[in-house]
C-alpha cells in the first residue's frame, strides 16, 4: 500500500492505495467521482480524459500514485451546477446521446479552448483524435466544442476585463 | 395524422427541446451500471475465457485460484449445473433445432472468448491475479472460421446434432425467377461480402447483482436494451420468481443491438450474489467486448439479377449465407432470415424473386442484431447490383432506380416475400436528394478533377427499412419468443404532474425527453411537468424494448394513446364538476372550461346526479348521523384546472357515479403493421491513388421517418448511423485468423471512426406520416447504417471507374483500394 | 496489471542506483507506452521507479546542435520556440505523436527507451545523427536501437537528453494505421551539411533505418524526380493487419517522394 495525496476539484484528499490503482479507478472508487469513465484498456478511447495540472490527460494511463501532489480537475469540478459554458454548449447543440464519452469530450473541449482559443471545426476534429464517440457521429460534438470554446473564451475575457 | 395536424396543437412536438438527460450527463452524474457498482460494497467477478476457437476441455484446475487470499469463490460448469442454458430469442421458421448454449462451457469451447470459469474476489486486482492461476487443459481442434467452409461440412461439425453446421435454410419465392433469368436481356451474377463488424458501444456490458436473503429479493442492474425480456430470461436461467426480481438498467452507454442478447455474465453474477450472500459486480473490458459481445453482419451474398435492356427488373435471385457464429444466441438467427431475407427487394417492383437465407455455425463469436440488423445487408447488395446494372446498360443510376420504384399510388404494396410497404414517394425523395447534392453536375466535376490528376467519385443508394417491429402476431409468426407491442403507462399525480412509464429503453436516443414531449403535448401540460421512467422492471410492469427503430412508433404511440385516455377521463370529471355535459366542456393547456355559447342551463343528467347526491347525503346522515361536507362547487364555476381534476380523481369526494378512481392509464399498443422508413444517400469521395486512402468529401442523407418529434434528436440519430455505416464501408472489420484467434481485440486493432474521418454531414428529411400509428412516425435510428455503406462503396468504385474494378469488398481500407488499382493497372 | 513496488527517488542518480539493484525494474516517465503494456499484462516489472520531476525538460541550442531534455513532453517539444526555429520538422513530428492527451504526458526519453516499432522519433534520430545522452554515457543512434522494443540501455541506465543536428531543410510525414492511428510507415528526410538523410520507421520489424538507395539518389540530385522510381524490397518489410509487405514497401516509396517534396 502507498499513501497518495492530491487535490481533486479543489479539495485535498489523502488515501492509502495499491500502487496498481489507476487514477480513473481512484477517482471512481475511492472518491465516488464516477463521472469519469473507462471505455478501453489500450488508451485510445479518451472517455477517461480529465485535467492534471491544467492539461488534458487520459486518467486510465496514469497511476494514482503518479498524481501525488498534483491538481486534478474532473467533470464534476467544472462547475457546481452544470452551468459552465462548455457544459451548456453540449446541451444546446445536442452534443451527447448516451453520454458515456461526454465527460471526456467536455474535458478535452476545455483543453482545446485553452490551447486554441476559438478554433475552427477542422481543427477541433483533428484535436479529437484521442476521443472516440460511437453515438453522435461527432458532428454535434464539434458544434458543441466550437460554441463552448467561444463562450468560454468570452467568459474568460470578461473576467479579465 | 398529418404533420400539420400533429403540430397544430403541439407546443413541444416538432421542437428541439433540450434533453432532460443532459442535465446529469454533462455534470458526470450519469448512472451507468458501473457507476452504481462503484458506490456499492460488492465483490468483483471476472471471467476466464477460452483461448481457442474449437477445443475439448480435458481438465480445469482451479485449486490454486481458490486458495488465493481475497478470492471468495471460483465456479466452473459443474458448479452451476442447476442453472439453465442461455436462450435463443428468435428461432426463424425452418430452424428446427437450437443447439445447447451453456452458461459456462461444459465439454467443448466453440469460440475464442467463450466463458469457461469465473472468479469472485474482494477486488479487481485479486480477481485478475486469480484468473491467471486457473489452468485449463484443452484438446485443440481445427476451427472452422468461414461460413463457406462450414456450410455442409460434415467432417468439422460444431454441434453434434446440427448436420453440416446449417442452422436453417429459409426461403421465400414469388413468380418464376428461373424463367426470368433464362429469358432476360441482361443477367448480372455477383458475389458480395457484407463484413463482420461489431457495435463497440463506449460502455461495455456491466452487471451488479444484489440479493436480500431475508426478503428473497434479487436486485439486478445490467446494461440492457430490453429490461423486461432480460428479466424473464434471467428468471428462467436461475429458476427465480419474477415477482421477487427487479431488473434495473439505469443509463445505458450505447447499445446498437449488442445489448439485445442475453449473456452468461448476467446469470453468473446473479447466481454468485444469491449463493455468496454478497453483492457481485462485473464489467467487461474492451477486449472482452470484442471477443464475447455479439458481432454483426457477416454474410456471403450471391446475387443474380435479370433485367430488360431498358433497365426494367425482371427477377432477383439471392442466396445469403449468414454466419451465426458458434451458437444460436439471442436474436441472432432471425436477423438474416427475417430482416434480411424478407426485405431483399427493397423499394423496387420485382415480378419474380427467389430469396434463400442459410444460417451457418462457425467457430466465431455469435452474431446478433447490429444497428440496421439485416436491412443494411439487404440494401447493400441491392444498391450495389442496381448500380452495376446502370453501368452495364450505360444508364444513369438515378434513372435505373426510378423506373423500377414502387410508386405512391401502388402503396400499400405487397413485396414478393409477402411483407408490406405502407406509403412513401420514393422518386420524389430521390429527386430532391439529387437536387440537393447537385447530382447533375457530378459528371463535369469528375471530369474536371481528373484533368487535375485527382480521382473523385459519386455514389448513391436508396433504401427501405421495415421499422417499428410489431405486431405481436407477426413476431410470433417470425419465430420470436416475445411480444410486438409496447407498453406506455401515463400516471397523473394528484397535483397534476405526470410520470410516464415506458417499456421502451433508451441507450442514448433521448426517450426521457422525446416521450415527455409526446405526453406533454397530448396532455397539453408543460414539458417540465412530465417525468419519464424506463429501465426498471419494478416500476414499469411490462416492456418489449428498444430495437428495430420501434420506440417512437410503438412506445411513443402507447404513451400518446394513454395520455389521450387520461384527457378523456379528466374531461368527464371536469364536466361533472362544472355541472355540464361532456360535450359542453373544452380543454386547452391545462384548463377545462365551459365552451362559450353552450348555455347556462344545467343538463338534465347533471340534475339527476345532483338529486342523487342530495339523496346520498340524506341517507348518510340518517345512518351515521354525520353531515357530509358540502361539495366544493363555487357558484358559476366556469373552469377547472387539470391539477384540481387530478386531485378529485384520486381522493374521490365528488366523482361521477361509478367512475373508477385515478388518472392512470396503461396502453399496450400493438400496431397493425410496420411503417417503411426510406431515403436516399449520396456520397462524394476522393481517392489518393498513390496510397489508396479514401477521403469522404461529402455525404448527404435525405431520410423519411414520418413526423418528427424532436428534430435535433432525429438528426443526431442519422449522424450516428452514418458514422457507423461509413465505418463499415471504409474501415471496420472483425478479423479471425485460421487458428480461430481474434486478431481485432481492441481499439488498437479494430478501426473505429474518428471525428477527422468525416466531412460536415448533410442531413435533411422528407416527411410522409404513416397511418400505422397516430403520431405518424417511422423509424429513424438505423437509417444511417442502411443507406451509407452502398452509397460510399458506389462512390469509391465510381472514382476508380477508369480501372474497370468491378468490386472491392468492405471495408475499403487503403491497402485494399491500392491493391485493387495496382492489380488492375498491372503495375509491377 | 501485476503487482509491483513503487519507488520515488529524489534524484536521477539515486534512481539509477536504485534500479540497478532491483530485480526487474522499469522506469516510469510519461507512462504512455509502459502503462498500457502493464495493463495488458505484457510487461510485469517487479518495481516501478518514477522519474517524475527528475528528468530535465531543458531545450537549448549548442552551435548547430539542438539538445532536448529527456523529460520534455511531445507537446512541449512541438511548441518550443527553439525547436520551431531551428528544427521545425521535429516540432511538426512531435505535434503529431499520438493525440493531445498523449502529448501532454509522453516524453522524448520515454519514447526512445521504449523503441516501439511504430514510433515516430526513431526516424528523426536516424536522419539527424541523434546522440542519446544517459546518466553514464553518450550513445549514437546506430548503437542505441538494438531491435524492436530493445535498446542498448543497461539496467538502471536513464536517458537524460537527446541531441539532434539541425536543419531547416527537413520534413516528416507518416501514414496512420486506421485502428490505432499510429504510424504504419513514417519517413524523415533531412538535408544536412554533409548530405541527405532519409530515415524510415514502422517498415522493418527490426526498427527504423536509413534508406541507402534513396540517400544515394538524393546525393546526386536532391529532388523529387531523383526518388521517383525508388524501390524498397518487399522482403524487408513487416506485415501487419492493415499493411502487408507489398503495400508497406510501396508506402515507403511514396512517403519518401512526399517527404522530399515537402522539404
Amino acid at each position: 500500500m502507498t499513501q497518495v495525496s492530491m487535490t481533486v476539484n479543489g479539495k485535498m484528499v489523502s488515501k492509502d492505495i495499491d500502487p496498481r490503482m489507476l487514477l480513473v479507478d481512484f477517482l471512481r472508487e475511492k472518491l465516488t467521482l464516477t463521472g469519469t469513465h473507462t471505455g478501453c484498456e489500450t488508451s485510445h478511447c479518451g472517455a477517461c480524459t480529465l485535467h492534471v495540472d491544467g492539461r488534458a490527460v487520459k486518467s486510465c494511463t496514469m497511476l494514482a500514485v503518479e498524481c501525488d501532489g498534483r491538481d486534478i480537475l474532473t467533470v464534476e469540478g467544472v462547475s457546481a451546477d452544470g452551468s459552465h459554458p462548455m457544459q451548456k454548449a453540449f446541451t444546446d447543440h445536442h452534443g451527447l446521446q448516451c453520454g458515456y464519452c461526454t465527460s471526456g469530450m467536455i474535458m478535452i473541449g476545455l483543453d482545446i479552448a485553452k490551447r486554441h482559443g476559438t478554433p475552427d471545426r477542422e481543427t477541433i476534429r483533428t484535436e479529437l483524435k484521442g476521443n472516440i464517440c460511437r453515438c453522435t457521429g461527432y458532428q454535434n460534438i464539434v458544434s458543441a466544442i466550437e460554441a463552448g470554446a467561444v463562450a468560454t473564451t468570452d467568459a474568460v475575457e470578461n473576467e479579465d476585463a | 395524422m398529418s404533420a400539420e395536424k400533429l403540430n397544430k396543437s403541439a407546443k413541444s412536438i416538432g421542437q428541439f427541446v433540450r434533453r432532460s438527460e443532459d442535465k446529469r450527463m454533462v455534470r458526470g452524474q450519469g448512472r451507468y451500471v458501473a457507476d452504481v457498482a462503484a458506490k456499492t460494497e460488492a465483490l468483483t467477478m471476472m471471467v476466464l475465457r477460452s483461448v481457442h476457437g474449437f477445443a475439448t476441455i480435458k481438465n480445469i484446475d482451479v485449486s490454486q485460484a481458490q486458495v488465493m487470499p481475497g478470492v471468495v469463490a471460483v465456479y466452473i460448469a459443474e458448479d452451476i449445473s442447476e442453472l439453465k442454458d442461455l436462450p435463443c430469442d428468435w428461432v426463424p421458421p425452418t430452424m428446427t433445432k437450437v443447439p445447447q448454449h451453456p452458461i459456462l462451457a461444459k465439454k467443448t469451447v466453440r469460440y475464442a472468448g467463450q466463458p469457461v470459469a469465473i472468479v469472485v474476489a474482494e477486488d479487481r486486482y485479486c480477481a485478475a491475479d486469480a484468473l491467471e492461476l486457473i489452468t485449463v487443459d484443452y484438446d485443440v481442434h481445427m476451427p472452422v472460421v468461414h461460413q463457406g467452409e462450414a456450410c455442409g461440412n460434415k467432417k468439422a461439425q460444431l454441434h453434434d446434432d446440427i448436420l453440416g453446421n446449417i442452422a436453417y435454410r429459409f426461403n421465400r419465392a414469388d413468380g418464376d425467377v428461373c424463367a426470368a433469368l433464362d429469358s432476360a436481356d441482361v443477367v448480372l451474377k455477383r458475389c458480395y461480402y457484407n463484413n463482420r463488424i461489431t457495435a463497440a458501444p463506449l460502455e461495455g456490458r456491466a452487471v451488479l447483482s444484489e440479493f436480500d436473503e431475508v426478503s428473497g429479493h434479487l436486485t439486478h442492474h445490467t446494461s440492457s436494451q430490453l429490461p423486461h425480456v432480460h428479466g424473464r430470461a434471467l428468471a428462467k436461467c436461475l429458476g427465480f420468481p419474477l415477482h421477487k426480481l427487479r431488473l434495473l438498467s439505469p443509463d445505458v452507454g450505447g447499445g446498437f443491438g449488442a445489448k439485445l442478447g442475453f449473456y452468461a455474465e448476467d446469470v453468473l453474477c446473479a447466481h454468485a450474489a444469491i449463493t455468496l450472500g454478497r453483492a457481485v459486480r462485473w464489467a467487461e473490458n474492451r477486449s472482452e467486448n470484442f471477443a464475447a459481445t455479439t458481432h454483426g453482419r457477416d454474410h456471403m451474398q450471391y446475387v443474380e439479377l435479370a433485367a430488360t435492356k431498358e433497365g426494367k427488373l425482371l427477377g432477383l435471385k439471392v442466396k445469403l449465407v449468414a454466419d451465426l457464429g458458434a451458437y444460436a444466441m439471442g436474436m441472432g438467427p432471425g436477423v438474416p432470415a427475417i430482416n434480411g431475407g424478407l426485405s431483399l427487394s427493397g423499394p423496387y417492383k420485382i415480378p419474380n424473386a427467389d430469396f434463400t437465407v442459410q444460417g451457418v455455425y462457425t467457430n466465431r463469436m455469435p452474431t446478433g442484431p447490429y444497428r440496421g440488423a439485416g436491412h443494411p445487408e439487404a440494401s447493400y447488395l441491392l444498391e450495389r447490383v442496381m448500380n452495376e446494372l446502370a453501368t452495364e446498360l450505360d444508364m444513369d443510376p438515378r434513372t435505373v432506380r426510378k423506373i423500377n420504384f414502387i410508386t405512391p399510388d401502388e402503396m400499400p404494396y405487397r413485396i414478393p416475400t409477402g411483407f408490406g410497404l405502407d406509403s412513401g414517394d420514393f422518386a420524389a425523395n430521390l429527386d430532391k436528394a439529387a437536387a440537393m447534392a447537385g447530382y447533375d453536375d457530378f459528371a463535369d466535376e469528375k471530369k474536371k478533377a481528373r484533368a487535375e490528376g485527382r480521382y473523385i467519385g459519386h455514389g448513391m443508394a436508396f433504401y427501405t427499412e421495415m421499422s417499428g417491429a410489431a405486431p405481436t402476431l407477426g413476431m410470433f409468426a417470425a419465430g420470436f419468443d416475445r411480444s410486438g407491442h409496447e407498453s406506455g403507462r401515463v400516471m397523473m399525480h394528484p397535483d397534476g404532474k405526470v410520470t410516464v412509464y415506458s417499456g421502451s429503453h433508451s441507450q442514448g436516443q433521448g426517450h426521457q425527453t422525446s416521450f415527455a414531449q409526446i405526453a406533454a403535448d397530448a396532455l397539453q401540460i408543460p414539458f417540465e411537468d412530465v417525468e419519464v421512467v424506463q429501465g426498471d422492471t419494478g416500476a414499469v410492469p411490462f416492456g418489449t424494448g428498444t430495437y428495430n427503430s420501434r420506440s417512437m412508433a410503438v412506445g411513443g404511440t402507447a404513451i400518446h394513446l394513454a395520455s389521450r385516455k387520461i384527457v378523456k377521463k379528466a374531461t368527464q370529471i371536469a364536466a361533472h364538476k362544472l355541472e355540464r355535459r361532456v360535450e359542453d366542456v373544452e380543454y386547452a393547456d391545462g384548463v377545462f372550461s365551459i365552451k362559450p355559447g353552450s348555455g347556462l342551463k344545467r343538463a338534465m343528467g347533471e340534475k339527476v346526479i345532483q338529486v342523487k347526491a342530495g339523496l346520498r347525503r340524506k341517507i348518510f346522515k340518517k345512518m351515521v348521523r354525520i353531515d357530509l361536507p358540502e361539495l366544493n362547487r363555487p357558484e358559476n364555476m366556469t373552469e377547472i384546472s387539470f391539477a384540481e381534476v387530478a386531485r378529485e380523481a384520486y381522493i374521490g369526494h365528488d366523482l361521477p357515479f361509478k367512475m373508477p378512481h385515478a388518472l392512470d392509464e396503461t396502453v399496450f399498443f400493438d400496431p397493425k403493421g410496420m411503417p417503411t422508413a426510406f431515403g436516399t444517400h449520396i456520397s462524394v469521395v476522393e481517392i489518393d491513388i498513390e496510397t489508396g486512402q479514401v477521403k469522404l468529401l461529402r455525404h448527404l442523407a435525405l431520410d423519411d421517418c414520418g413526423n418528427i418529434i424532436n428534430p435535433k434528436l432525429a438528426e443526431g440519430q442519422i449522424h450516428g448511423g452514418l458514422a457507423q455505416g461509413i465505418g463499415q464501408a471504409l474501415m471496420e472489420q472483425v478479423v479471425y485468423d485460421e487458428a480461430g484467434d481474434l486478431n481485432t481485440g481492441g481499439f488498437d486493432s479494430y478501426a473505429m471512426p474518428r471525428a477527422s474521418d468525416f466531412p460536415e454531414l448533410e442531413t435533411e428529411f422528407t416527411v410522409t406520416p404513416t397511418k400505422f400509428n397516430p403520431l405518424g412516425v417511422r423509424g429513424v435510428g438505423e437509417s444511417g447504417t442502411i443507406g451509407a455503406p452502398p452509397a460510399v462503396v458506389n462512390a469509391v468504385l465510381d472514382a476508380l471507374s477508369e480501372f474497370d474494378i468491378q468490386n472491392i469488398d468492405m471495408p475499403m481500407t487503403p491497402s485494399k483500394v491500392w491493391a485493387a488499382v495496382h492489380d488492375a493497372r498491372g503495375d509491377s | 496489471m501485476h503487482s509491483f513496488e513503487y519507488h520515488t527517488p529524489k534524484t536521477l542518480k539515486a534512481a539509477a542506483k536504485l534500479a540497478a539493484s532491483l530485480g526487474r525494474p522499469a522506469f516510469l516517465a510519461g507512462g504512455q507506452t509502459l502503462l498500457p503494456e502493464m495493463k495488458g499484462r505484457r510487461a510485469a516489472p517487479s518495481d516501478l521507479v518514477t522519474l517524475s520531476g527528475l528528468l530535465s525538460k531543458k531545450i537549448k541550442m549548442s552551435g548547430d546542435t539542438l539538445l532536448i531534455g529527456a523529460g520534455a513532453t511531445h507537446a512541449e517539444i512541438a511548441e518550443d520556440p527553439l525547436v520551431t526555429k531551428h528544427l521545425p520538422a521535429l516540432a511538426d513530428l512531435a505535434s503529431q505523436v499520438g493525440d493531445p492527451q498523449v502529448r501532454h504526458r509522453g516524453t522524448l526519453g520515454g519514447s526512445l527507451a521504449a523503441n516501439v516499432p511504430a514510433g515516430d522519433y526513431q526516424a528523426a534520430c536516424w536522419a539527424l545523427d541523434a546522440e542519446i545522452h544517459t546518466v553514464t554515457r553518450v550513445i549514437s543512434t546506430r548503437d542505441f536501437f538494438t531491435g524492436a522494443g530493445t535498446t542498448a540501455l543497461e539496467k538502471g541506465e536513464i536517458v537524460t537528453a537527446v541531441t539532434f543536428r539541425t536543419t531547416n531543410k527537413a520534413y516528416f510525414t507518416k501514414i496512420l494505421d486506421p485502428a490505432a492511428r499510429s504510424p504504419l510507415v513514417g519517413v524523415f528526410v533531412a538535408l544536412l551539411e554533409d548530405g541527405p538523410r532519409i530515415a524510415v520507421s514502422g517498415a522493418r520489424s527490426t526498427g527504423a533505418y536509413r534508406h541507402e538507395a534513396a540517400e544515394a539518389a538524393l546525393t546526386q540530385d536532391f529532388s523529387v524526380t531523383a526518388v521517383e522510381d525508388i524501390k524498397t524490397p518487399e522482403g524487408e518489410m513487416m506485415s501487419t493487419l492493415y499493411a502487408d509487405e507489398r503495400y508497406r514497401a510501396h508506402l515507403v516509396n511514396i512517403l519518401i517522394r512526399r517527404a522530399v517534396g515537402g522539404c
